[in-house]
């Protein structure tokens, strides 16, 4: 902890390398790498200060999609930014729910029937299966894999996309939980399609490690490269597989116990060495886990009631306080702050972007790295603009 | 030695996390005690919020016993205070060594106009970089020992706050096919004018 | 012209007869090459579109190229801001004649959900003008295609010859529009007065 305790303020003065005169070797080349780029997983901007091919400075720029969420949330009701979650991290909008949810529940004092829970944990598992495969095809083809590893990444998404669109009616934007339960029932045709599902997932996962995990280009690219060390990324507040692949052992579903995932036997995958191939290892090894969790989880759904019977939609207006709740979604831990004072609508609604905060460290990653190396780098961080900016 | 000021801030919902509220002289020392004692070990630093109070009266509600005609009675009273207009940023402080958490810290601004410093916790906690740039960028909140004090999501010439609860968004409102409210209010301001009758 | 029944007469003989106007616009909208732009969430959608499920290389438009240079359709997919709209009209001055914009969801089209923002600017039809719009949050894939399709359609009715050519065939037609700069509370100009007519509604 000691090398961290007084950050000093940063050198933003950079130079380039010297000979064994002492002399510069060159000019140290600026590039403004996005926000249109095809490899920047959005509209993300680095501006990169290149010595030859070495990183030497690396300064993000955000905001270029900033819709002022917060405070649109601010003039509308509790339950009318519900679906604005959905567009915060657009590949998870069932855990960005669920974390809304659990917020206003924990401020409320809300209890939450049991086969509700059983289904958020089950939308959660499956939106981490599919936020996970398709985030290994975009980190392959920032890699120079273009298109193969997504096509199959596409390919299984697709089939989760089926089983939201059939419960909640959308693809991507389910707005699907509610304050106190879920918003439909989810029936027995759709229990064995889901069973279905999760038991070919795994053959799908076996080929998709047969093609990637032993492939010599995939470990030439990313052991050793990009490392994060453990007092860093702790310091850092970086959550997710990003802290997990550098071996901290601080995931919000056994640490916090929300829902009912105190019920299901899983394990939290570590990494060794906090490079880029743990963190594909680590992502990889979750989805297994996830995949434990689901098979659980659709065995033992209970029946009953999938929505507090008392639970206030219309007219909703909690007790004046504040609230923090955060669930573990498939990048880290999102997290809203919610200051109400009584009144229909929040009078602040703080969301707490991983995404984000994640990026704090990528400075720190790719200097010293070759400029290929800082994209693989930037991919393996898992970012999504709309949360970065939201 | 300055004195500390220290102060518990209620928080009477169901969810009940209460915080501290701390001066902004000795807040950079107490965050450092809590990130350092060994009992505490708060680590890591979730989530930094800006908050703006503008000026305003408070409406709280006191029960009170009082002598109505001999017999003591409660009745409710509404006590009017005066908020100052301030700027808040809370901390929200976990411990990933030792599992628990939160410790909710909360610094305030003097007021919102020119007293708007308070001290950057980023040397303690990396993960408050972005966060309390965001504050500047959005609330106006100055940083003092924040090692790159700039906006974050808007634009370098922005001239502005925009988060704050008096900002103006800027007019083009001049196409609005379902308006109502205050969006009726500014639309209005782009229909032709009446014609005379 | 040449009528039908003799066209199919010759054609049976392995004689095809058409005209340049019909070849020229055949070819052009059977390879529509589109610029990767995914903004938001639509960019998604797009990605799907493209994929093996719903496949828009069946209609052309399957080469999405990184360099405006060398694309002649832009897809604006997710919701544009007020700091990322001089970059898109930057981008599309970069862009060759003929080109085409596609405005794929309602964030595109009028600011969407975000409307109330105030860095969200309220469609992208303020600054470009628009061909095809495709309302949804976030629309299907499938309606992507079926946007796709209508722009198809647009192409090969469009005449060489007269004042709807096309812009690569007209100098009168504008190809570059001016890129808004950053003001101290909104882009200046808030808004391209030649290109953009709302109706006037009064409620």
């Amino acid at each position: 902890m000691s090398a961290v305790a007084e950050m000093p303020p940063k050198n933003f003065a950079v130079t380039p390398r010297l000979n064994a005169a002492g002399e510069p070797l060159g000019e140290l080349l600026e590039v403004s790498m996005g926000p249109h780029h095809p490899s920047t997983h959005g509209v993300f901007r680095m501006d990169v200060v290149l010595d030859g091919e070495q990183v030497v400075k690396l300064k993000p720029v955000f905001g270029y999609l900033h819709r002022n969420h917060e405070k649109i949330a601010e003039g509308i009701s509790y339950l009318s930014a519900m679906p604005y979650t959905d567009r915060l991290d657009y590949f998870c909008s069932m855990t960005n729910n669920w974390a809304y949810a659990l917020t206003i529940e924990k401020l409320a004092g809300l209890a939450v029937p049991e086969r509700a829970e059983f289904i958020r944990v089950i939308m959660a598992e499956l939106t981490r299966l599919q936020n996970h495969t398709c985030l290994i095809g975009f980190f392959l083809q920032d890699m120079g894999a273009l298109g193969t590893p997504m096509m199959y990444a596409f390919r299984e998404r697709e089939k989760i996309l089926d089983l939201f669109e059939a419960v909640s009616g959308a693809r991507m934007m389910c707005n699907y939980m509610r304050f106190g339960g879920v918003r439909v029932d989810v029936d027995e045709a759709w229990l064995a399609h889901a069973r279905k599902i999760t038991g070919d997932y795994g053959k799908f996962l076996d080929e998709f490690e047969a093609f990637l995990t032993q492939n010599e280009i995939l470990l030439a690219r990313t052991q050793g490269v990009g490392v994060l060390s453990r007092e860093l990324a702790i310091n850092a507040s970086v959550t997710g597989p990003l802290l997990r692949a550098s071996g901290v052992n601080y995931d919000l579903r056994k640490v916090d116990h929300y829902g009912i995932y105190g019920r299901f036997d899983f394990q939290v995958p570590l990494g060794d060495h906090g490079d880029i191939y743990d963190r594909y290892l680590v992502r990889v090894l979750e989805m297994r886990e996830s995949l434990k969790i689901l098979q659980q989880a659709l065995r033992d759904i209970p029946a009953g009631p999938f929505m507090d019977p008392k639970a206030k939609l219309r007219g909703f207006r909690p007790k004046a306080g504040e609230v923090y709740g955060r669930i573990e979604g498939p990048k880290g831990e999102l997290g809203f702050y919610i200051i109400s004072e009584g009144s229909p609508n929040p009078y602040r609604f703080r969301v707490r972007p991983p995404s984000l905060i994640n990026l704090t460290i990528l400075e720190d990653m790719c200097l010293g790295q070759k400029i290929a190396d800082a994209i693989v780098i930037l991919g393996s961080v898992d970012i999504v603009l709309g949360e970065v900016d939201r | 030695m300055p004195v500390t000021k220290l102060d518990i801030v209620p928080n009477d919902c169901p969810a009940g996390e209460r915080s501290l509220r701390v001066d902004a002289v000795s807040a950079f020392a107490v965050a450092r005690f809590l990130r350092d004692d060994p009992q505490l070990k708060l680590d890591y630093c979730s989530n930094v919020t800006g908050i703006d109070w503008p000026q305003a009266t408070v409406k709280t509600k006191v029960k009170k016993k009082v002598l109505v005609a001999g017999v003591e009675k409660e009745i409710e009273e509404t006590i009017e205070t005066l908020r100052s207009g301030h700027l808040e940023v809370v901390y929200h402080l976990y411990s990933m060594a030792l599992k628990h958490g939160p410790v909710v810290l909360r610094l305030c601004t003097e007021n919102r106009a020119d007293h708007t410093r308070l001290p950057s916790l980023t040397p303690l906690w990396r993960g408050a970089e972005f966060q309390e740039r965001e504050i500047f960028d959005l609330y106006g909140v100055i940083f003092e020992g924040h090692p790159d004090l700039r906006r974050l999501l808007m634009w370098d010439e922005f001239v502005g706050f925009p988060m704050r609860k008096d900002y103006v968004a800027p007019d083009d409102f001049e196409y609005e096919p379902t308006p109502h409210d205050k969006v009726l209010e500014a639309a209005k301001k782009h229909y032709p004018a009446e014609e005379p009758a | 012209m040449i009528e039908e029944g003799l066209k199919s007469e010759l054609q049976k003989q392995g004689v095809y007869v058409t005209t340049l106007e019909d070849l020229y616009n055949w070819g052009r909208a059977n390879s529509i090459w589109p610029l990767t732009f995914g903004l938001a969430c639509c960019a998604i959608e797009m990605m799907a579109a493209s994929m093996a499920r719903f496949d828009l290389a069946r209609f052309g438009a399957e080469v999405f190229r990184p360099s405006p240079r060398q694309a002649d359709l832009m897809i604006v997919a997710g919701t544009v801001t007020k700091k990322m709209a001089p970059l898109v009209v930057r981008l599309y001055n970069q862009m060759p004649e003929p080109k085409y914009v596609i405005a794929m969801g309602s964030c595109a089209i009028s600011g969407g959900p975000f409307k109330q923002g105030y860095n969200v600017l309220k469609g992208i039809d303020r600054y470009l003008p628009v061909d095809v719009s495709i309302p949804g949050c976030p629309p299907r894939p499938e309606a992507l295609i079926h946007a796709l399709m209508t722009l198809q359609q647009k192409i090969l009715a469009q005449k060489l010859t007269g004042p709807d050519r096309p812009g690569c065939l007209n100098a009168a037609v504008p190809g570059e529009f001016p890129v808004p700069a950053y003001g101290e509370h909104d882009l200046e100009p808030s808004k391209n007065p030649q290109i953009w007519h709302p109706p006037l509604i009064k409620r």
